[in-house]
This record gives structure tokens, sequence and C-alpha cells, in this order.
């Protein structure tokens, strides 16, 4: 009966951490660690003060709410970032070249902050963390086991973080055009995923749907990528004749 | 005077912080959010919607900024 809460919840879990991480390590990569990591950790102490404050009532937030206006916010960056990188790798290609610059905290920063690469963060942890709490609190409370539960989670959120933490460094092998379409193409993903979700759709096949989502979008980029290097060197061939 | 500039600095970093450079980009996401909402309503599902408009979102910006770039070359001299 512990087992089958345990791995139940835990699964469940390493889902939405998957989701988490992915936001973090991608956002991190190319808008720099520092304003990412704190978007992070602030996300991650409101998310324990609002678990600790709400405890098990926290299935009552308005989660629908959140998820649309996160996933919108998430749509329109991811948006800005897929077409940018679009140009981009058209330009350079998938291989990259040298003068790829190293990823830095560029854009609207105040207070010292790169705030887009602390927002996308903190959202990105408060939203999957509140799903993983009410992973633990629905599968927790239901066998009477919300202890057992809350190790489920907490152990699930570790060993992806531990992972992605691990596996950050060989992003660095990655041109940076085509690391800004990746990560483009997941905020995309999951911020269609979230605001469809939180207007009320149901996603066919559940969270089944987001690689297939992340694999359409993937084959859009790669589309798209081929019109403008046709555009972009048969204007250029034009201009030389 | 000095609060009113606060203000308008204020509001002009979200503005820059949330819609970008590429203002097509949030009015499209906008638009499509609120017909989604309108086909839920309805009863009729719509999960299907905003990928579509996904798709056609990137394809207008991706001409938009072809176009402002050709019209740049344009005018630049040689």
């Amino acid at each position: 009966m512990g087992g089958g809460t345990f791995a139940t919840t835990f699964l469940a879990s390493v889902v939405e951490a998957v989701e988490m991480v992915a936001i973090v390590v991608g956002v991190g990569s190319i808008r720099g660690w520092r304003s990412t990591l704190i978007g992070a950790a602030v996300g991650f102490v409101v998310l324990v003060i609002v678990g600790g404050a709400l405890g098990t009532a926290l299935t009552a937030l308005p989660i629908d709410v959140l998820r649309l206006v996160i996933g919108a916010l998430l749509l329109i960056f991811g948006l800005q970032w897929f077409a940018k990188a679009v140009r981009r790798v058209a330009v350079k290609g998938f291989a990259g070249d040298q003068e790829d610059e190293p990823p830095t905290e560029a854009g609207e920063t105040r207070l010292g902050l790169d705030w887009t690469a602390f927002v996308l963060s903190f959202k990105g942890v408060l939203l999957e963390g509140l799903e993983i709490a009410f992973i633990v609190v629905t599968f927790g409370a239901a066998a009477k086991q919300l202890w057992l539960g809350g190790i489920a989670g907490g152990a699930a959120l570790v060993l992806v973080a531990g992972l992605g933490l691990a596996f950050r460094g060989s992003l660095r092998r990655i041109p940076r055009s085509v690391l800004i379409l990746v990560v483009g193409l997941l905020l995309t993903t999951f911020g269609t995923f979230w605001a469809a979700e939180g207007l009320g759709a149901d996603w066919p096949g559940g969270d089944a749907a987001l690689p297939v989502l992340l694999g359409f979008y993937s084959l859009v980029a790669a589309m798209f990528v081929a019109l403008q290097r046709r555009q972009i060197f048969g204007s250029a061939r034009e201009a030389t004749t | 005077m000095k609060a009113w500039d606060a203000v308008k600095s204020f509001a002009l970093f979200w503005y820059g912080f949330v819609v970008g450079d590429d203002w097509m980009i949030a009015a499209g996401v906008a638009v499509a959010l609120g017909v989604t909402y309108g086909l839920q309503t309805d009863s009729v599902p719509a999960w299907w919607l905003l990928p579509l408009v996904v798709v056609a979102v990137v394809a207008v910006s991706l001409r938009r900024t072809n176009r402002r770039d050709a019209r740049g070359r344009a005018s630049s001299p040689s």
C-alpha cells in the first residue's frame, strides 16, 4: 500500500519536476545563471510559504488561473525567442560559428537582475512546484500517508534537479543560436499546454501531449529555418548576379 | 512631475518586458486565448487552436522582420 502511494506520487512528480528543471536549465544557459537561480530560489521560498500556510487546503487554490497567466506569459516569451532563433539559425546554420557569444545577463535589467531570467525561472518553479504539491496532497491524503507522499515528491524533485545540474555543463557545447531555439520551443510548448489547460481545454492524452506538441513545433521550426535560408541566400545570389 | 515620470517608466518597463519588440506576437496570443475561451465556454474542444495560432504568429513575425530588413537595405546608401 505504502509502496504504491510512493511510486505513484514519485512518478507523477517526476513529470512535473522535468518541466520545472527544463525551464530553469534552459533559461539559465541562455540568460545567465545568477538571475535564473535567484528566480528559482524565490519561487521555491514562495512555494514553501504557500504550502506551509495552506497545508491540505492547497487544492483550493485557483490553479487554472495560475496556469492561464503563467502559460500566456511563457507563450509570449517563447514565441519571441522562437522567431528570433529561427532567423539566427537560418543565418548561422545548426552548427553555429565561432562568433557565438557566451551567455550574458543582457535584457531588462533592474536592481542588478535580469528580470526575464528571474520571472521565467520564478514562474516555472512556482507553478510546477504547486503541481507537485497538489500531487503529494491528492495521492498522500487519499492513502492517509501524506508524509510518504511528501517524501516521494521531494525525492522526485531532488533527483531531477540533480540530473539537470549534472548535465547543464554539456549545454555549453551546443551553439547559442540552437540553444535559444530549443529553449524557445520548450517555453512555447509549456506555454501552449498550460494556457489552454487554464482555459479548460483537455489535451488528448493529458501530459503525453507535451512531447507531441514539442515534436510538432520542432518540425515547424525546421520548416521555417529552411524557408528563411532560401529567402536569405536566394536574395544574396540575386544581388551578386 | 517626478511621480509621473516614475509611473511612465514603470509602465514602459512592463510593456517592454511583456510585449517585447514585436507587439503582434502578444496581440496574436491574446486573441487566440480569447477565441479558445469562447469555444470552451460553448463546449467546443479548443486544444488544437493555440498550436495553429503559434505557427501563424511565427510566420507573420518572420515576414514582418524580413520586410523591415529589406526596407532597411533599400534605404541605406550603398
